[in-house]
């Protein structure tokens, strides 16, 4: 009996073949497999024959979705600026998404990065991605060479060693924590539907360190963000960041500055997060892409942690409702307001 | 430090041109006296205060920073401090999540008929950062960007 991902990834080849042979789409996004054991990588299949290379495992960790502007801009006819538009619907895409990433998919539609009828959806329930660094740090000083991935176990290779170990122990934090595993927009299914995850706290983490003081949230933020080596791999992984010219390039005025000045790392942390406000999915990305183990994610998912506690709204759940931070009600929660003022000194108040 | 007898506090104010500046205004017509520690920025409304600007104040070295627009409801955009509101909310708290101490960054409403009002507000915002001491969280130092 092969894997579910095996399965699958099975299924994933034939639907895209079917596709493309049909001309639904013009191009299909996915993964291929990737160099290392334990990576993949992002695939634009655009040719039925090439569908073999496509695969599906539990190290699918970078979100498709990011791609997806691209992808669209990329099977579109060439236009010139002079040129008229192009007549009749444009090339459609087929993108694989698991519940996060659909739902980055449905802020793009939202914030209109992408037409909804440009894309196809291929809806596959996610099991949890594994986190490449969680499997390394159980074989310190080792070298991994192969992965075999059965449904609850990975088997673990190395030049002299072969180990098991349980899947779910070295899934990703976000994973774990993640209460909508199946994609909220569907327009072919692959696999099983996967049920609602029943997290009783899915904000743990966060709520660790808000327990702690306010020194040691300034220790813990300082420390954490200390190894910051400002790659920006966070921000270019990331399916929200699509701003032209994003707010650490201007240099008139520059918000940040470009150097790793603990300071200048800190408000970069600080500002990205906070442009994700309302957005972010917590799909884990940022942090599984960062090459010096950053635990970034623990910002946006405080702020996902706020917006759903003020507001009552998890981004992209509804493609119809409008984002958290472009609407808002008479009655929001102002408590951050200055509400105990001191009166005036009388001697001050006539001036003296 | 012996200069931390002396010293006081650089407070950089976004008010918006249609209520709180106005208010600002009413204060000095009335003769309303208030601590001369805010640095007034003029803003066109408090929906035009960004995050960035918030952070780059302090980054430069500014102890305090108040927001201030007009009431809910009031606003002469009609709701631009609706807006304000909720990004101010989540960035408030964000910050006091990373450590940053609670009133360093405040935000407040007041009219352009407050003007006393907007003196009790300048008035306990720069208590309030007296009484935190100078900014040393996410304020760029020279030594140490030269160091880094």
């Amino acid at each position: 009996m092969p894997t579910i991902n095996k399965r699958i990834s099975e299924e994933i080849r034939a639907q895209a073949r079917k596709l493309l042979e049909e001309g639904e789409v013009a191009a299909v996004l996915g993964y291929g497999a990737g160099s290392l054991p334990m990576t993949v990588k992002p695939l634009v299949v655009r040719r039925p024959e090439d569908c073999s290379k496509l695969i599906w495992s539990a190290f699918c960790v970078l979100n498709l979705a990011n791609y997806l502007p691209a992808a669209l801009k990329s099977v579109e006819p060439p236009r010139g600026p002079r040129d008229p538009k192009h007549e009749g619907p444009l090339p459609k895409v087929a993108i694989l998404a698991t519940g996060c990433w659909s739902r980055n998919i449905v802020v793009q539609i939202q914030e209109h990065q992408v037409a909804r009828g440009r894309v196809v959806v291929m809806g596959v329930g996610s099991r949890g991605m594994v986190s490449r660094r969680k499997v390394e740090a159980l074989f310190p000083g080792l070298e991994i060479l192969a992965v075999e991935e059965g449904d609850h176990e990975l088997v673990v290779r190395g030049a002299d060693f072969a180990e098991t170990i349980n899947r779910w122990s070295v899934v990703r934090d976000n994973c774990q924590s993640c209460t909508h595993p199946d994609p909220v927009l569907v327009d072919l299914r692959i696999g099983e539907p996967v049920s609602e995850r029943k997290n009783p706290n899915p904000f743990k983490q966060v709520e660790e360190i808000e327990q702690q003081s306010g020194d040691e949230r300034w220790a813990w933020f300082t420390r954490e963000f200390s190894t910051c080596i400002r790659c920006y791999a966070c921000r270019n992984a990331c399916p929200l960041c699509y701003c032209p010219t994003c707010f650490v390039d201007d240099a008139k005025p520059q918000w940040v500055g470009k150097s790793l000045d603990a300071v200048d790392t800190g408000l970069f942390h600080v500002l990205r997060a906070y442009h994700c406000a309302g957005r972010c999915t917590d799909c884990g990305t940022c942090e599984t892409v960062c090459p010096m183990g950053i635990n970034m994610r623990l910002l946006t998912k405080k702020l996902n942690k706020d917006v759903l506690n003020l507001y009552n709204i998890e981004a992209g759940m509804e493609p119809d409702s409008p984002l958290p931070l472009t609407t808002y009600t008479m009655d929001d929660p102002e408590k951050f307001i200055i509400t105990e003022l001191t009166p005036v000194p009388r001697a001050v108040k006539e001036g003296k | 430090m012996s200069e931390t007898n002396n010293w006081e506090p650089k407070i950089i104010a976004f008010l918006c041109n249609w209520c709180s500046y106005a208010g600002a205004d009413l204060a000095g017509v009335s003769r309303f006296q208030y601590p001369p520690n805010i640095r007034i920025v003029k803003v066109p409304c408090s929906g035009r205060v960004s995050e960035n600007m918030i952070m780059s104040a302090l980054k430069s070295g500014a102890d305090g920073i108040l927001v201030s627009g007009c009431h809910p409801g009031d606003c002469h955009y009609i709701s631009g401090n609706y807006f304000a509101k909720r990004r101010f909310a989540l960035l408030s708290n964000l910050l006091d999540f990373i450590g940053i101490e609670p009133g360093r960054v405040s935000f407040s409403w007041v009219s352009a008929s407050e003007g006393e009002q907007f003196a009790e507000v300048v008035h306990s915002v720069t208590e309030r950062v007296k009484a935190l001491g100078p900014a040393s969280r996410l304020v760029k130092q020279l030594d140490a960007v030269q160091a880094a």
